[in-house]
């Protein structure tokens, strides 16, 4: 199987993938939101005449209010990100936002009190452990039975080392998004973290199962057949439908994320990231893998 | 044969009735979607209650006496199905507040969302400690209530009726005062109190300002409580009608506030239903292009989740919220993941020289497994996923969860009995062509 064969071309792509997806997050860093840190977000709209940047900030800085990033939001419109407002600042931000005769309607006011904020950052990590730790046993009662030529233990090692990657690319990703576009982590973010992580695990698994099934088989009728083309010939059966079961995700996230609302737009492409991603690696990386270990093992 | 078809027929029948109903009881608005405040514009305020000073045994009771008052009191101001709820917040995060959540649909004017709610008076009860006296009338005093009173055990959630009557005074001067009635709760409550407290100075408080500051000179076993003082017949007449439509019975202070112009809601629900719709197009575009046959079918079974879906989110009620939407579209992709693992097994099976009946059989049931670890682990996600969700993150796993389980039994037990009703077994020409997949025509 051409895959199989071919795994160094695979590897060497997935870990440029990676190490882009690292460099990413390391340049552009990932700075939470709202939701997390506690705050104010204000959308505003001005049906004509936006004022520029330099008056609202001028505008805002007369109020008082420091520390804050103002975004443009669409042709229309304005988002401003700022902490938690003083006592009566909110009655007057219409009229902050309006500077020099233009009227400003507001959107969208979101503030968060920084113990609600608090809160829920404890929470999204514990979700992301708990997601994990229910993987975790997922995949040790998945590969819970004993298998030859290798052992079980590594697949479940494998398959954790695709969701690693399944993580890391749409993170990446999204940091860069940060920088482009302002994206923030907030709980749409983690949402769609956790949604890839129970999305592409099983992926994985269903190309091992079918490996080893092909492997008990050869066992049952005595056929000696090479690991790796044993491997390759399993890929080969599970393949489109791999690439299937994911198209019809991918096909309505794209749709999701062209004519989407705009408040799920980034969770859309988020969301389609990382399951191409997953895809991606339960194909041209799990099983892959398999063989460069199988061939380690067998070459000491 | 007959019987299959019949089912099938059934099936057919009851999704389009379901289908109809979904359609029907929305638009003629007898049962219309529920909208989350997102897709409906309005504002969503998030208040801590000040529970420290109650029992904890108590909170519970307070809390659901705080929401009731709080609902009495928006209600008053018509606002269209609000919703007021209480949340304990989680011990994950360090503390554990308890909260009143209030929605406002519609209200897209934070002010006066917050208005609404920040006129209602909270009553408290309180008891000069032993040894401390008053500050003199007029005179600024350095101790706070707190040094000065102790908590009284009757509170402002035992309180039943307030009203305004006159009391003739020496010198034939009527004065205004507002009469507290307790529940019977509040009546032993505060009957045990008087009595054991006979010649301590009692503290009636309102929004932690003290308005009264009687003298308890009997037991008062009937329930009443007198708050004679500074008021004019019009400030006493307002705080009897605050009183009525509600004290607080615990302090609340405002932590969180969200508003969403109806516009922008109102364009959220536009560009959702459209990619609801697109999505459900293309995806049925594509199975029917690869599968043929067996995709039109999946595309039928597509069709009947739509409506079974749909029908649940009006009956249960489902609040949709954008995230919801999300969820629903991200769902109406995976639905189909069952038919797509079904097929492909079943193109081995015919490959290894089966009869479609047969390599159908085999198909169903050798591709469950897998089917139900995908869900398996999908419907983990979608439980931690509730448990972690902020309301929007909720509405999300709700659907994703509720999605996942009715796939499950669309896309399975729907495209199998309609598969077996086909009558499939035929091995060349027209039908072989239609049940073939994608590029592997032998």
């Amino acid at each position: 199987m051409f895959i199989v064969s071919h795994r160094n071309w695979f590897y060497a792509f997935t870990g440029l993938l990676v190490a882009a997806s690292i460099a990413s997050i390391a340049y552009f860093g990932l700075a939470p939101g709202t939701d997390f840190t506690g705050g104010t977000l204000i959308e505003v709209t001005y049906p004509a005449d936006r004022p520029t940047p330099a008056a609202l900030d001028a505008s805002l800085h007369e109020a008082g209010i420091v520390g804050y990033s103002l975004r443009e939001a669409g042709e229309q419109g304005y988002i401003l990100r700022a902490g938690v407002l003083a006592e009566g600042v909110r009655a007057d931000m219409l009229g902050i936002m309006s500077p020099a005769g233009s009227q400003a309607i507001v959107t969208q006011l979101t503030e968060v009190g920084p113990t609600i904020g608090a809160e829920l950052r404890a929470k999204a990590w514990v979700a992301l452990a708990l997601v994990l730790l229910c993987i975790l046993l997922f995949i040790a009662f998945a590969f819970r039975s004993v298998s030859r030529p290798v052992s079980s233990w590594v697949y479940g090692i494998i398959a954790l080392v695709t969701l690693v990657h399944d993580v890391i690319v749409p993170v990446g990703f999204y940091a860069y998004l940060g920088h482009i576009a302002g994206a923030q982590i907030d709980t749409l973010f983690v949402t769609a973290v956790l949604t890839i992580l129970g999305f592409s695990i099983h992926d994985t698994i269903v190309v091992f199962d079918r490996v080893r099934e092909n492997l008990r088989i050869n066992h049952d009728r005595g056929r000696k057949e090479p690991f790796a083309e044993v491997a390759g010939r399993s890929l080969g059966q599970t393949f489109v439908r791999s690439i299937n079961t994911s198209m019809t995700v991918i096909i309505t996230l794209a749709v999701l994320y062209v004519i989407g609302p705009a408040s799920t737009k980034l969770f859309a492409l988020t969301l389609l990231v990382g399951i191409a991603a997953g895809t991606f690696s339960s194909i041209f990386l799990a099983t892959p893998l398999l063989v460069t270990w199988e061939r380690f093992r067998a070459g000491k | 044969m007959w019987q299959k078809r019949l089912i099938a027929l059934i099936v057919l029948v009851l999704g389009g009735a379901v289908g109809w109903y979904v359609n029907t009881s929305h638009m003629n608005g007898t049962r219309p979607f529920k909208l989350g405040l997102d897709l409906s514009g309005g504002t969503q305020l998030v208040y801590r209650a000040h529970t420290e000073n109650i029992a904890s045994s108590d909170v519970v009771d307070s809390m659901s006496a705080l929401r009731d008052t709080i609902e009495r009191r928006v209600n008053l101001f018509g606002v269209a199905e609000p919703l007021v709820q209480t949340e304990k917040g989680s011990a994950v995060g360090g503390g554990s507040e308890d909260r009143l959540i209030v929605e406002l649909p519609g209200v897209t004017d934070t002010e006066r969302a917050i208005a609404l709610i920040g006129q209602t008076p909270v009553l408290e009860f309180r008891l000069l400690k032993q040894g401390a006296t008053l500050p003199a009338e007029g005179t600024q005093s350095t101790s706070t209530v707190d040094d000065l009173f102790e908590v009284a055990a009757v509170t402002g959630k035992d309180l039943l009726s307030a009203d305004l009557q006159f009391e003739s005074q020496t010198g034939m001067v009527t004065q205004p005062v507002v009469v507290l009635h307790f529940n019977d709760e509040g009546k032993r409550l505060f009957g045990n109190l008087t009595r054991d407290n006979v010649g301590r100075i009692f503290g009636i408080f309102l929004d932690g300002v003290a308005i009264s500051t009687p003298v308890i000179r009997e037991p008062i076993p009937d329930g009443t409580a007198v708050i004679s003082g500074r008021f004019s017949a019009e400030e006493a007449k307002a705080l009897s009608r605050n009183l009525n439509y509600g004290a607080l019975p615990v302090a609340i202070d405002l932590v969180s506030t969200q508003t969403v112009s109806a516009t922008l809601g109102g364009t959220a629900v536009e560009q959702g239903f459209a990619a609801g719709l697109w999505s459900v197009v293309a995806v049925i575009a594509f199975m029917i292009l690869w599968y043929r046959l067996p995709g039109l079918v999946a595309s039928v079974a597509l069709l009947i989740y739509i409506a079974v879906m749909l029908g649940l989110f009006l009956l249960i009620p489902v609040t949709l919220t954008a995230a919801g939407i999300a969820a629903f579209i991200l769902s109406i992709g995976m639905a189909v993941d069952a038919n797509v693992l079904v097929f492909e097994r079943v193109r081995e099976e015919l490959e290894h020289g089966k009869t479609a009946t047969e390599a159908l059989h085999d198909g169903f049931g050798r591709a469950w497994p897998s089917i139900r670890d995908s869900n398996i682990s999908s419907m983990i996600t979608a439980v931690i996923l509730f448990w972690f969700g902020t309301s929007l993150i909720k509405g999300f796993a709700l659907v994703f969860g509720l999605g996942v389980l009715v796939s499950m039994l669309t896309a399975i037990s729907v495209t199998r009995t309609f598969l077996f009703a086909l009558d499939v077994d035929a091995r060349h020409g027209v039908r072989r062509f239609l049940f073939a997949s994608g590029f592997h025509i032998k």
